[in-house]
């Protein structure tokens, strides 16, 4: 047993790390929600960019043009993107990528931009409608494709994250089948894991910002991080964000190698500690920035948005909660 | 990342578990919780099964008289030993994982000759005596004196919380040598045989009304100055040493056992009812459950985590105090579900209407010490504060 990173997937992080905030630096995900919102709110030209660099196509066999690595690899990329606010339906084209044919290949190339949407979820609500080429419905039955042409939807004037613009749709068209029952099932597990390490990103780029402001702003004469009310804000969010990474970090590898683990317990585990951390991350953040926090122009509440986005997807607390309970 | 365990690692697993499946029917049977020689004399019979199948100190040195296991197997030996249901350390905690290491790699050679084996065989018990009703959180504030009279420290002062002290053959003690040096500075680490004169002990009740523990005082208590581990004054540092063999492995019994109750806890709710329902049937009790889960499959993740970077670093990560903030406030959380479960059975501390009401309500009692004892939460959150995010301390 060794979890801990290798030094390969060091690298890989690092690397990833780079590319982001070179890539999309505050500068530009500022740019793109407060000056030059784009359809969709994807930014083409970052998106191929993201393909290239291997986001969708990094767990497609090398034999069949991709990366070829695995789940573990796949949570740490995701990660990062988490960190710098990466907007954008990542892991729905992530998973798309593992589809046969033009679907498959379209998704791994950046060609085609992939949504995903729960289709037993109320209200109907799908992300990015306006710039996908592709939307796949998820059911327990399976996985189909619907053309976003075919799609009618009302835009929803005031989405809460403002890097995710949603329409509410009252029904989808039946679409073409592309995965059975088994292939939704590990859309599911996959999906759930990648989101979940989205969140842990969040969660540690939170536990930053709140550190660096504690550590500059002063009041009383006394840098306020110095207070124990504000430095144990700032402990419990270091703390979250270390259970949700060891947990993350955890079901990745049993997807790799399902020996180790229980799926079925690590992957609402990771989900469920992931999305705790990132939005009680959110909450503390704000608080600790006092009055700035609740300004537009501290980036906190974009990370705080996004994590309710992310809490909503491949499964929410009540449901890992219930599933959990099952298993015991 | 690699959670498969190795060729070797999977052998040393298979082996203890054939010797625990042999090894604990032959256990005496388990002595009442108020009879402190009765769990002397248990817990020390424990280890010296242990001693005598090779596996007593197995996270020591090889030139300590251990087994000089990597971090992985001492995780594999507590994970196997608690799942067979074998006996706690006990009262060979402070002997085996604080004073033998301590002496091991503080003490001359003299002392590791004299003290470590029988710690190792189980024939002695050790008692701490760090803390002072005066300096808890506080530690370096102890006043604790002892003066040298020639080849002897002469020991005026009184400890506190220390467990097992009635039965304890020797105290690790923390004394103030130098009362006008800065604090950390005038203290001395010293080994003191509890049938000194001049020991008194004072049981304390806890709130279970069972005595865990005592308060010691020492009237002109002599001990040898060859009893001094380390310098004189240089005690803090030699406390400090101690703290550098924890290996992520403190908490795999517990986490193990926790993971335990949450199951018997699920089997509970669905034999307990509630008008015409199980208390399985509550959503919320059941979310609860299901979210405890979580957090230890995430606290065991974190465990190997840990253990893994010991394993690599041959150092302690920054993750103790990370790791048992999380551990003792969701320990807690356990007992507050098991009492809500419980309704009023709970106002029982022995077993009623045929529910485990004695155990769970004297562990639920029990459960406040987690966020208290070693460190309490609240100095846990300033380490994590401070040592890890950088933040200034509170002047």
């Amino acid at each position: 047993m060794d979890f801990q990173l290798s030094e390969d997937q060091r690298d890989l992080a690092t690397g990833v790390r780079d590319f982001c905030e070179g890539r999309f630096d505050r500068d530009r995900m500022r740019n793109l929600v407060d000056k030059a919102r784009v359809p969709g709110m994807v930014d083409k030209a970052l998106w191929a960019e993201l393909a290239e660099t291997g986001f969708f196509s990094l767990r497609v066999p090398e034999a069949d043009g991709g990366v070829g690595l695995g789940t573990a690899e796949a949570a740490l990329v995701y990660e990062e993107a988490g960190r710098v606010l990466l907007p954008g339906p990542l892991v729905a084209t992530h998973l798309a990528a593992s589809l046969d044919g033009d679907l498959g290949a379209g998704a791994a190339s950046g060609e085609l931009i992939v949504g995903l949407v729960d289709g037993e979820a109320t209200p109907l609500l799908v992300e990015h409608l306006d710039v996908l080429d592709v939307l796949l419905v998820l059911d327990a039955d399976g996985l189909r494709r619907v053309d976003p042409a075919a799609v009618s939807g009302t835009a929803i004037a005031n989405p809460v994250d403002p890097f995710t613009p949603l329409h509410h749709v009252e029904a989808l068209p039946a679409g073409e089948p592309v995965g059975d029952a088994e292939t939704a099932a590990r859309f599911r597990r996959e999906g759930a894991v990648l989101t979940a390490a989205i969140q842990l990103g969040i969660a540690g780029k939170l536990t930053e910002l709140a550190t660096q402001y504690a550590k500059e702003r002063e009041q009383f004469g006394r840098i306020i991080g110095s207070f124990q009310a504000v430095k144990h804000l700032c402990a419990d969010m270091l703390v979250r964000t270390e259970i949700a990474r060891a947990a993350v970090y955890a079901a990745a590898v049993t997807l790799d190698d399902p020996v180790v683990g229980d799926a079925a317990v690590a992957v609402p585990t990771a989900k469920l500690m992931a999305d705790d951390a990132a939005t009680r991350n959110a909450k503390d953040a704000t608080q600790v920035h006092g009055g700035m926090g609740f300004t537009w122009e501290v980036d906190v509440h974009l990370y705080l948005k996004r994590a309710w986005v992310h809490a909503t997807q491949f499964g929410g607390a009540e449901e890992n909660e219930e599933a959990l309970a099952l298993t015991l | 990342m690699d959670l498969r365990y190795t060729e070797a690692e999977e052998r040393f697993r298979g082996e203890l578990r054939a010797w625990l499946a042999e090894a604990l029917p032959k256990l005496p049977p388990k002595p009442d919780r108020n009879d402190w020689p009765g769990r002397r004399a248990y817990d020390t019979a424990w280890q010296r099964m242990l001693f005598d199948a090779g596996y007593a100190g197995i996270h020591w040195p090889v030139e300590a008289g251990g087994k000089g296991a990597t971090p992985t197997e001492h995780l594999i030996f507590l994970e196997e030993t608690e799942r067979a249901g074998a006996p706690y350390v006990g009262a060979n905690f402070v002997g085996l994982l604080h004073a033998g290491p301590t002496v091991n790699a503080a003490g001359n050679e003299e002392q590791r000759r004299k003290y470590l084996p029988g710690i190792l065989s189980g024939d002695d018990v050790w008692c701490q005596g760090f803390s002072e009703p005066g300096a808890g959180s506080d530690l370096a504030s102890l006043r604790t004196r002892a003066v040298r009279d020639g080849d002897e420290y002469v020991i005026n002062g009184a400890k506190i919380w220390t467990s097992h002290a009635e039965v304890a053959d020797y105290c690790e003690m923390l004394v103030r040598t130098d009362p006008d040096a800065p604090k950390h500075k005038g203290i001395t680490w010293l080994i003191v045989p509890m049938d000194t004169p001049g020991i008194t002990i004072r049981p304390l009740e806890t709130i279970m009304g069972t005595s865990e523990f005592a308060e010691v005082f020492f009237d002109d208590v002599r001990v040898p100055v060859a009893n001094r581990v380390g310098e004189e004054n240089d005690g803090w540092r030699v406390t400090m040493v101690t703290l550098s063999f924890e290996r992520g492995t403190a908490f795999v019994s517990e986490v193990v056992a926790c993971q335990r109750l949450l199951r018997e806890l699920a089997e509970l709710a669905k034999k307990v009812t509630r008008k015409n329902a199980t208390a399985w049937d509550d959503v919320a009790l059941r979310r609860e459950l299901g979210h405890l889960t979580a957090e230890f499959e995430a606290l065991w993740a974190l465990t190997k985590w840990n253990v893994s970077e010991a394993a690599r670093s041959g150092m302690p990560g920054v993750g103790g105090s990370v790791f048992k903030l999380r551990f003792s406030e969701t320990k807690q959380k356990i007992y507050d579900l098991a009492h809500r479960l419980l309704d009023r059975a709970a106002l029982c501390v022995e077993d009623v209407a045929g529910l485990p009401s004695g155990e769970l309500m004297d562990e639920r009692l029990s459960s406040f010490s987690y966020t208290i004892a070693a460190g309490t939460s609240q100095i846990q959150r300033n380490i994590v504060g401070e040592r890890i995010l950088g933040l200034p301390k509170e002047r």
